[in-house]
């Protein structure tokens, strides 16, 4: 039998290789990378009988459209996703969160992420993705990680290394929840922001900008007032870090972040919350509660628990 | 020598050395990352050294942030422990096209572009960190008569390979990227190589860095 592969007809706006992402590099200037929204990224991998930590293709706004070229193979989408599977002159919607079988031919057009950011796509099987510093995940900025660190192309084909014959339909009923409000831990440089300014933090809403991407969310909407000095010496920044320039204007760190940064450090977002931050789209707005350490600890074993349940209906 | 451990959200450790940017202090950093490093803690996922700071992230699946301060706050590090960096010698051709900042500096720092650079050759640099982008070192400290402002408007691309200098501190970058340090050169050598599963930087935090100038035939020329 020839090879399976996916024949790219449409790449989607930023459609990329993800797995859990590389861990201590910061110290070189890497960051993790991996799925931005880790829960529906495992949630895929489960859903096809997958080991977790498998590739999977994340896309953006607008995915891919593909032809599907080999044996049949299970397939499955997750996140808030319109998706179409065309075989031979049938074509149906697609329904998140389900497994499909996917035959020599069919396509599967990825329309759009609704209301939403990422979605993604993971096959019964794997991906033939190259590996740096133990993930394939691809860093388009540093050009690391699979398909040589490039987001997908046009015309490109995508092989896929192993097939599991794995079959067995499987369905959860999930729906990704929104929340009120995205949660903050007050940042180290808090005391360099004028009372005014923590206070319109965390009562005023920011609109998402367009500007934002896997490296950094940045928001819009009432200045923020530093009183010492909006540049501090470098240091190392982790995802979830909300930086405020010289401009007043937040910027919060995402999973391709620069791995040092000089801008003072207002809050960051517990771990609880980074999933549905990063699913909150350009043009939308976000509001901020402050919570203390203990809160988000909690709060982090709550959001786990209710993952491994998920993963466990499945 | 770690003055304050604070948390940095949920899920890391900030840990202070002071205000103040010099070699006594960063050198503390560097031995408390090495140290850390060699104690292999499972749940520590990133240990960031910069100039004074050392951020250590962890999995909050594994430990939790007041579990990991205890540990943390219980390794002593001599104060005599040696940080044992290696010397590198880093080939730079400041001639056009790759010194696209020198003529500007000139009139910015008020002295000859032969005076900038022999007084930017002359010194041994020591590396801070790296970061920001993936293996670009941050050396220091530049000659007081060199030290100038970032520009006012960031380039949307330096040429990778691009050494700049910015206050007093200098350093070179690994990727074609944005950035707005004052660039005096270029070097031909590899200083990040991606395709190294081990050490991909060629400087570390810690090491020590010659220039060397280089004609634009060596550059051209070098392998």
């Amino acid at each position: 039998m020839s090879e399976n592969i996916f024949k790219v007809i449409r790449p989607g706006i930023n459609t990329t290789f993800q797995d859990k992402g590389r861990s201590n590099l910061y110290h070189l200037g890497i960051p993790f990378s991996g799925a931005m929204d880790n829960r529906n990224y495992l949630l895929a991998n489960k859903l096809v009988g997958n080991d977790l930590n498998n590739p999977v293709l994340e896309f953006a706004f607008q995915g891919p459209h593909l032809k599907y070229l080999g044996e049949k193979i299970n397939l499955a989408i997750t996140g808030d996703v319109s998706f179409k599977i065309k075989h031979n002159d049938n074509e149906i919607e697609g329904n998140c969160y389900e497994t499909y079988e996917i035959h020599n031919e069919d396509e599967i057009d990825i329309l759009s992420t609704n209301k939403s950011v990422y979605g993604y796509l993971s096959i019964a099987g794997s991906f033939d993705v190259s590996y740096q510093w133990g993930s394939c995940s691809t860093n388009t900025k540093s050009n690391i990680g699979a398909n040589n660190g490039l987001k997908l192309q046009d015309n490109q084909i995508i092989k896929i290394s192993k097939i599991s014959k794995n079959f067995s339909k499987k369905k959860i009923n999930y729906i990704n929840s929104k929340i009120e409000k995205i949660r903050v831990i007050k940042g180290t440089n808090f005391d360099y922001f004028s009372k005014t300014a923590i206070s319109n933090f965390f009562e005023k809403e920011f609109k998402v900008s367009k500007l934002s991407d896997r490296m950094g969310m940045r928001l819009e909407g009432v200045k923020l007032e530093n009183i010492k000095t909006s540049n501090i010496k470098s240091e190392g920044l982790i995802k979830g870090v909300i930086q405020v320039p010289g401009d007043g204007n937040p910027i919060i760190m995402l999973s391709d972040h620069g791995t040092i940064g000089g801008y003072p450090k207002i809050g960051v977002i517990i771990s609880a919350d980074y999933d549905r931050l990063v699913q909150i789209p350009p043009g939308s707005n976000i509001k901020f509660q402050q919570v203390e350490l203990s809160d988000a600890e909690t709060l982090f074993k709550m959001y786990e628990m209710h993952t491994h349940n998920l993963i466990s209906q499945i | 020598m770690i003055k304050n451990i604070l948390n940095l959200g949920d899920a890391a450790l900030y840990c202070d050395f002071g205000q103040d940017v010099n070699k006594t202090i960063n050198s503390n950093v560097i031995k408390y990352y090495n140290n850390i490093k060699k104690l292999n803690i499972e749940s520590i996922n990133n240990i960031t050294p910069s100039y004074n700071k050392l951020i250590i992230s962890f999995d909050l699946n594994k430990i939790k942030f007041n579990e990991l301060k205890n540990i943390i706050e219980k390794i002593h590090i001599d104060d005599d422990e040696k940080l044992l960096g290696k010397q590198i010698e880093i080939p730079v051709c400041c001639e056009e096209p790759y010194s696209l900042d020198l003529s500007e500096l000139e009139r910015k720092l008020n002295l000859t572009k032969e005076i900038i650079l022999n007084n930017f050759f002359k010194n041994e640099y020591f590396c801070y960190m790296t970061g920001f982008i993936a293996g670009m070192p941050f050396l220091g400290d530049i000659n007081e008569s060199l030290r100038a402002k970032r520009l006012e408007t960031p380039r949307v691309k330096v040429p990778k390979g691009s050494v700049g200098i910015t206050e007093q501190f200098t350093n070179i970058y690994t990727f074609e990227s944005p950035g707005g340090w004052n660039i005096i050169g270029n070097t031909p050598l590899k200083v990040f190589d991606s395709t190294k599963e081990i050490e991909p930087n060629l400087i570390n935090p810690g090491d020590t860095i010659l220039f060397k100038r280089i004609s634009k035939e060596e550059y051209l020329n070098y392998e």
